[in-house]
């Protein structure tokens, strides 16, 4: 397997599997977005409890769930780019971390516009919207860490060192939140008992789920892609790229 | 190498951290002032009244904490890294986790125990009620070690940058949540008479991993930094 993975260390072979891969991901995501939410915001039945406004679910569930997602992918990168220092690594975190940062701010939007009609406010310092926004702050934290550095390699190492270190702390983050938040509570808005989905909601939310796995990976790639020209742009195959064959070579005549 | 002479090696650089910060006491009184001024602002912004004072107490000190702590991050790692010893540090024949968890012990005792001797002035002048003086001082003893290794790690991280103030409190201050969750809930649960060792366990257990992994943590920043 090492094998098989090695020649993705380099720019160039990463550069070109990405762009393999990107358009399947793209015309996916753009296939699981539009089909899952609008299925799940024109066609799905209506609560019986909740009516509509349960149908930012399509939404807010899928973007929570590659929030943390993604920060799980970017500590798995980190790991590698530190333990074998293979730069494609290196530069999948920064590819990453606004990605997962979206993600999250896009759940916390939703939650919010999703807790005003149900629990009566935007704000409830419920224990997994508290651990959602300490979730952003440490995505802040490693796109901040990683532009703080002149030289990019030393902050996409910095970087790797803070999302390993933050990926530990989160399920400490995510558990004490929880018990800090169930000893506290008197609150009188509750999260409402969900009930278990029928298969006519399920479905569009399931299909959402894919599509926004998609749009993730999609993004991840398009992002990682510029990231490799960036780094690489003193290398010959970039200029290739960029310019076309013909400009590479009157250049170099 | 035998084990005798890395324990030599931690004792010099333990020694040595020691005498610098004892040279430079601006350095270990100003995160103290600081935190003081910070605790009584607070009388001043919500009311004397000790009804309303009693109830923040614990939070306020421990918020005050997490600050100074941030305050003083800088001392650990940045004139080391600007007259050099820091790479010589790299260089020592001695695991660099265990070095930097020496520095982090001698950072302790001038930023985190004299935190835990203040605590009885600070409950006074926030009118702790007295059934909580002894959870607070015994909060802050598990928990300042908790503190200056995590404010190692940021410090770690950003020694190379010109300036990483912000920077550091962008980093840390989220991972101080748990600490500052348990350590509150420790002094509020014996304010209302019931038993604190749950509390007090946890960050003892959050402190034993701290104290352990970190070391790492800080000395893979510091390769980072120094390069």
């Amino acid at each position: 397997m090492w094998r098989w993975l090695h020649p993705y260390a380099k720019g160039e072979a990463s550069y070109r599997l990405l762009g393999k891969m990107l358009p399947w991901f793209s015309v996916l995501a753009v296939i699981g977005v539009v089909v899952g939410v609008g299925w799940g915001l024109a066609f799905a039945p209506p609560d019986y409890q909740q009516g509509d406004s349960y149908r930012i679910i399509f939404i807010h569930v899928p973007a929570a769930l590659y929030s943390m997602g993604s920060f799980t992918g970017m500590a798995i990168v980190a790991l590698i780019a530190l333990v074998w220092q293979i730069r494609t690594a290196e530069w999948s975190i920064n590819a990453i971390a606004p990605v997962g940062a979206v993600m999250t701010a896009i759940s916390l939007f939703t939650g919010a516009v999703w807790g005003k009609p149900m629990w009566g406010t935007w704000w409830e310092w419920d224990a997994r919207l508290t651990s959602q926004l300490i979730l952003l702050f440490l995505y802040i934290g490693v796109i901040a860490l990683y532009h703080a550095f002149e030289d990019k390699r030393t902050g996409a190492k910095a970087a790797a060192i803070l999302s390993l270190v933050g990926v530990v702390n989160v399920p400490i983050i995510h558990y004490s939140v929880y018990w800090w938040n169930t000893l506290h509570q008197t609150s009188t808005i509750t999260k409402f008992a969900k009930p278990s989905m029928p298969m006519s909601m399920a479905t569009p939310l399931y299909i959402a789920l894919f599509g926004f796995a998609m749009l993730t990976a999609a993004l991840i790639c398009w992002r990682l892609r510029n990231e490799i020209l960036k780094q690489e742009l003193h290398r010959p195959w970039v200029q290739q790229e960029l310019l076309g064959d013909n400009a590479a070579q009157t250049e170099g005549q | 190498m035998n084990n005798a002479s890395t324990w030599q090696l931690l004792k010099t650089v333990m020694l040595r951290d020691a005498k610098v910060a004892l040279r430079k006491r601006s350095d270990i009184l100003n995160p103290l002032v600081f935190l003081l001024i910070v605790v009584s602002l607070f009388p001043l912004a919500v009311g004397p009244g000790p009804d309303i004072l009693g109830r923040i107490a614990a939070g306020v000190i421990w918020v005050a904490a997490l600050l100074s702590a941030l305050l003083g991050s800088e001392r650990l790692f940045r004139d080391d890294y600007l007259d050099g010893s820091l790479e010589q540090l790299l260089l020592v024949p001695a695991p660099l986790s265990a070095l930097a968890l020496a520095k982090v012990a001698v950072h302790w005792l001038f930023a985190g125990l004299p935190l835990v001797i203040l605590s009885p002035v600070l409950a006074l002048l926030l009118k702790l009620p007295f059934e909580g003086w002894g959870t607070l001082a015994l909060s802050l003893l598990l928990g300042t070690p908790i503190l200056s290794a995590l404010t190692a790690i940021g410090a770690a991280l950003t020694v190379s940058l010109g300036r990483g103030g912000a920077l550091v409190s962008l980093l840390i201050l989220p991972l101080f949540i748990p600490l500052l969750i348990f350590a509150t809930a420790a002094v509020e649960a014996a304010l209302l008479g019931m038993p604190v060792s749950g509390q007090l366990a946890w960050l003892a257990a959050l402190m034993v991993l701290t104290v352990t992994l970190s070391p790492l943590a800080i000395a893979a920043s510091i390769r980072v930094s120094v390069n």
